[in-house]
């Protein structure tokens, strides 16, 4: 019998949505069970990301230094990297801030001009992640495997691409069923 | 009319004098991508989606002529690279946010990157600031995503006969106008048909009210009106 | 208006003139430092020094070597003055009978002059421009006579198929065939166009022509109506050009005064009008189908060729449109024969070239030289070398649709093939010169900048593609490159080059393929970093 795999999902800059859909894969997680080992993702209770890992999922696109920090450990530790839903493709939603300008004009718009009477930015160094000036998409950070559009994906579409990296395929990214933004 | 024969990627097609390539070819059953050409109006090939080799130079379908002998091809390995590029390059101009987009599900542009198989873009977003129009009592304007195919402008001018739109600015500044500039509810002589709505291939254009995925354009109804104009003399 | 009456004219101009004529240029270079000023105080002192019988200033076109103007001659004699100043006036004034004179003089014999073959500048820095009376005077509007007169349009258009001429705004497309295309070309009307919207950074040469000579360009468009059947001509200036404006519209106003445009030319049943168009700033519209559209009053962005304009021009009708500097020729070909004009230069590029000499060059200024003539001959010879004795690196021709090309290759002969070959393109005139100081990565990124802001943002792959590259090109020379982003320059460039809707787009990766090509090393010192 083939080991189990490896997988982590991670979730950096997103909604948690295609977590979500991942788990709207129902029963189907029960055969999933059986061909990996779950060693980090927001659904299980590991804080560091671990090493060897053979198929990391990654949500979200890198808007924070500490997303920045963390895509870099997992490119070095993951064999197979699959950016997951539009935020992490594309930027998305996460990235409809960047026509504001960088991060400090944008705080100063979101929490001064148009927030509430104190105006006051939020600073927690050390606790509150930093805004990176740009919100950018994981493969303009660090090389990506394979790309899995849409906000959320399909749960169908996650299953179609975990299959075939379970068998050791190429995921077929073509047509509509797999590859439609939004 | 005398008809033309001519190669379409190794198989013998007739065609009408004076019809395009991606006519010939529609007629053949051979799909080229499109995306500034609407049926009914004028062409000018500007998205350049539609080039196809003909006889080692690469030329626009939507506005090249058949000609007998024409040895076209439509789907080479370099074409299919340079329309992969080429959305890319749209999808990376503005703010082209699916998941946010009236018009998703009924988006041309969302759907071409599906048929030319684009799974990430390469390059970088270029996240200009554009504004939004709603000073009109019914439609709306969201230049984020205009991909400035013209449609609008020549649904407005050929079809309806008005001329409201055109285009200001060049390069990546261009934005669709209406009159000279002025806000679109302000237009002395937009006559609110909605033609441009029907022509619009994303959710630049909407109706008010129209929520995420809720904006159908009705495209093919442009072809219409000019057919039945055409029919009735 | 007859023969005679051009003769007569010609005869009264000789008598009016003044033994000595001191040729002031008042060319834009040479007037942006003083040249107006320069040209009273030399009035005022002639007329101070009791010389104005045999004494006249003359305020003349381009003398040429505008990096040492502001530039006086003293005609017929020869002596050129250089850096002149308003208070040089009275010594340059008491010069002429033997006095004292310190201001700095040039050496006429020098290369940059004999090295020359003036066709187009025949006349540049020799007559007054605003003068029709001069422009006869040096044999003007013989040829337009002898055109109307003597040879049926089938015989100019052989004259001109004959001599060779290419299309001097860049791409040398045979200027017989394009006549007789349009002359062939069925339409109750016909159109004659000249290109003057010159927009290549560092190029000058058909401001130079217009301001210097503009009945020149004019009698050239007239032959060019009679040959194709026109009645009707635009000359589309770019705005920047003032001066050039203005002079074009007063030597209009003259030639129709003298019944040399307008109805019934030399009592012929030929009419020709022109009219000016002034363009809005856009450097696309030096493209032909934008400048038509620009002209009809549309939005000025090109649409795919065919149909071209020799067939359907401006409002759909056939339209003759050539460059400024392809007009200028036409007269001395008719003058002297085609078979005179084939003589000149190569096989393939014949007769002459207008070029703006540019950059880190010793001698700055306009040039025209035989075709065929060497990279190296222009440079070094004509050009002197390196600015104060720098190594020169590359010359780059073409403007932004242009390509550089490295010094290894100096002995590339100028003609439309062999600067084709090597990366680059004639263009249409623009030759800027890098010396080791220049870093072709900046240089690059410079061009492509231009073109993002000059694409009309009609087709995807200029719009985008055109900013995507500068990004790339920005990444690099910040030291923030890799081989990656080299790999996508290429690839981007590629697409510009095979799938933009006109030349501009077409050519805009040249600057960047060529340097990629020649100056790799510069690109990787960057990316190692």
């Amino acid at each position: 019998m083939n080991p189990k795999l490896r997988l982590a999902t991670v979730w950096l800059g997103g909604c948690s949505g295609c977590h979500m859909s991942l788990l709207d894969l129902d029963e189907w997680l029960i055969d999933l069970a059986a061909h990996v080992d779950l060693v980090y993702s927001p659904i299980a209770d590991t804080k560091i990301f671990p090493s060897a890992v053979d198929l990391a999922l990654v949500e979200g696109a890198i808007a924070n230094n500490e997303h920045l920090e963390l895509i870099h450990t997992i490119r070095r530790n993951s064999r197979i990297l699959v950016s997951l839903g539009d935020c992490a493709v594309t930027g998305n939603v996460t990235a409809l801030r960047n026509p504001l300008g960088a991060a400090a004009p944008t705080l100063q718009q979101i929490y001064v001009d148009h927030g509430d009477p104190r105006g006051i930015i939020p600073s927690e160094p050390g606790i509150v992640p930093v805004l990176l000036d740009t919100v950018v998409p994981v493969h303009a950070v660090v090389p990506v495997d394979h790309f899995l559009p849409g906000c959320p994906p399909p749960a169908p579409r996650i299953r179609a691409m975990l299959e075939a990296l379970l068998e050791g395929r190429t995921p077929d990214a073509q047509g509509p069923e797999m590859l439609r933004f939004g | 009319m005398a008809a033309k024969t001519l190669l379409i990627n190794g198989t013998m097609v007739s065609a009408r004098e004076g019809e395009t390539i991606l006519e010939a070819a529609r007629d053949a059953g051979v799909k080229i991508p499109t995306l500034c050409h609407l049926d009914g109006l004028s062409d000018v090939g500007a998205c350049r989606l539609c080039l196809v080799e003909v006889g080692g130079r690469l030329r626009p379908a939507c506005t090249t002529t058949v000609s007998e002998g024409m040895d076209v091809h439509t789907h080479t390995d370099a074409l299919k690279a340079y329309r992969r590029q080429i959305i890319e390059l749209l999808f990376a101009e503005r703010g082209h946010v699916c998941a946010v987009c009236v018009a998703s599900g009924h988006c041309e542009l969302q759907d071409m990157a599906v048929t030319l198989g684009m799974d990430h873009v390469r390059y970088a977003y270029l996240a200009p600031t554009c504004s939004v129009d709603i000073s009109h009592e019914r439609f709306g304007l969201d230049h984020n995503r205009c991909i400035l195919c013209s449609r609008c402008v020549r649904a407005c001018d050929e079809v309806e006969g008005v001329h409201t739109w055109d285009i200001a600015g060049r390069g990546t500044s261009a934005r669709v106008i209406t009159d000279m500039n002025q806000p679109w509810g302000e237009s002395e002589t937009c006559t609110a048909c909605g033609k441009c709505l029907l022509a619009c291939p994303t959710g630049a254009l909407f109706k008010r009210g129209a929520t995420v995925a809720e904006m159908e354009h009705a495209p093919a109804r442009i072809a219409m009106i000019v057919e039945s104009r055409r029919v009735r003399g | 208006m007859e023969l005679h009456d051009l003769q007569l004219i010609a005869r009264r101009e000789r008598e009016r003139r003044r033994r000595i004529r001191i040729h002031c240029c008042t060319s834009s270079g040479c007037l942006a430092s003083q040249g107006l000023e320069i040209q009273k105080r030399l009035e005022a002192a002639v007329a101070e020094a009791g010389l104005e019988g045999e004494v006249e200033v003359v305020g003349v076109g381009c003398i040429g070597s505008c990096g040492q103007g502001p530039m006086v001659e003293i005609a017929p004699e020869g002596t050129l003055y250089e850096y002149v100043r308003p208070e040089d006036a009275d010594a340059i004034v008491a010069a002429i009978n033997g006095g004292e004179c310190s201001v700095q003089r040039g050496d006429p014999l020098r290369p940059f002059f004999t090295r020359q073959f003036p066709i187009v500048r025949k006349n540049a820095g020799k007559i007054d421009p605003e003068r029709i009376e001069e422009y006869i005077a040096a044999g003007g509007y013989r040829s337009l006579y002898r055109a109307i007169n003597e040879m049926t349009p089938a015989e100019v258009i052989d004259e001109i198929t004959r001599s060779g001429l290419r299309g001097r705004g860049g791409a040398g497309y045979p200027t017989g065939l394009k006549w007789s295309t349009v002359a062939k070309s069925r339409g109750e009307r016909k159109y004659v166009v000249c290109n003057g919207d010159e927009g290549d950074p560092g190029a000058f040469m058909d401001r130079s022509v217009l301001e210097s000579d503009p009945h020149l360009v004019l009698e050239g468009m007239c032959i060019a109506a009679y040959a194709i059947g026109a009645d009707q001509g635009y000359i589309y200036v770019r705005g920047e050009y003032p001066f050039a404006i203005q002079r074009l519209q007063k030597a209009i106003n003259q030639a129709k005064k003298f019944g040399l445009l307008g109805s019934q030319i030399f009592d012929s049943t030929f009419d020709f009008r022109v009219d000016i168009r002034v363009g809005a700033g856009a450097f696309v519209c030096g493209e032909e189908t934008a400048l038509l559209a620009s002209i009809e009053g549309r939005r000025g962005q090109p649409r795919p060729r065919p149909p071209y304009p020799a067939e359907s021009g401006l409002w759909g009708k056939p339209t003759l449109i050539n460059n400024v500097e392809t007009f200028a020729n036409i007269a001395s070909i008719i003058e002297h024969g085609p078979d005179w004009y084939a003589s000149i230069g190569t096989e393939t590029s014949r007769g002459t070239k207008v070029f703006a000499l540019t950059g880190k060059i010793h001698n700055t200024g306009l040039i025209e030289v035989p075709m065929g003539i060497t990279l190296r001959e222009i440079v070094h010879q004509l050009g002197g070398g390196g600015h104060s004795g720098s190594e020169v690196k590359a010359v780059q021709t073409g403007g932004p649709s242009g390509g550089c090309i490295p010094a290894s290759l100096f002995d590339t002969p100028v003609d439309y093939e062999s600067l084709a070959q090597v990366g680059s393109i004639m263009g249409s005139g623009g030759m800027v010169v890098m010396d080791n100081s220049t870093n072709m990565v900046e240089l690059a990124k410079f061009y492509m900048e231009f073109c993002k802001d000059e694409s009309c943002g009609k087709c995807v792959p200029c719009r985008v593609g055109t900013v995507q590259i500068h990004r790339l090109l920005e990444k690099i020379t910040a030291g923030q490159g890799s081989q990656a982003d080299i790999d996508q320059l290429q690839e981007l460039c590629q697409l510009l080059r095979n799938t933009s809707l006109c030349g501009l787009g077409q050519s805009a990766p040249n600057p960047v393929m060529s340097t990629l090509k020649y100056f790799t090393e510069e690109y990787e010192h960057l990316i190692e970093r």
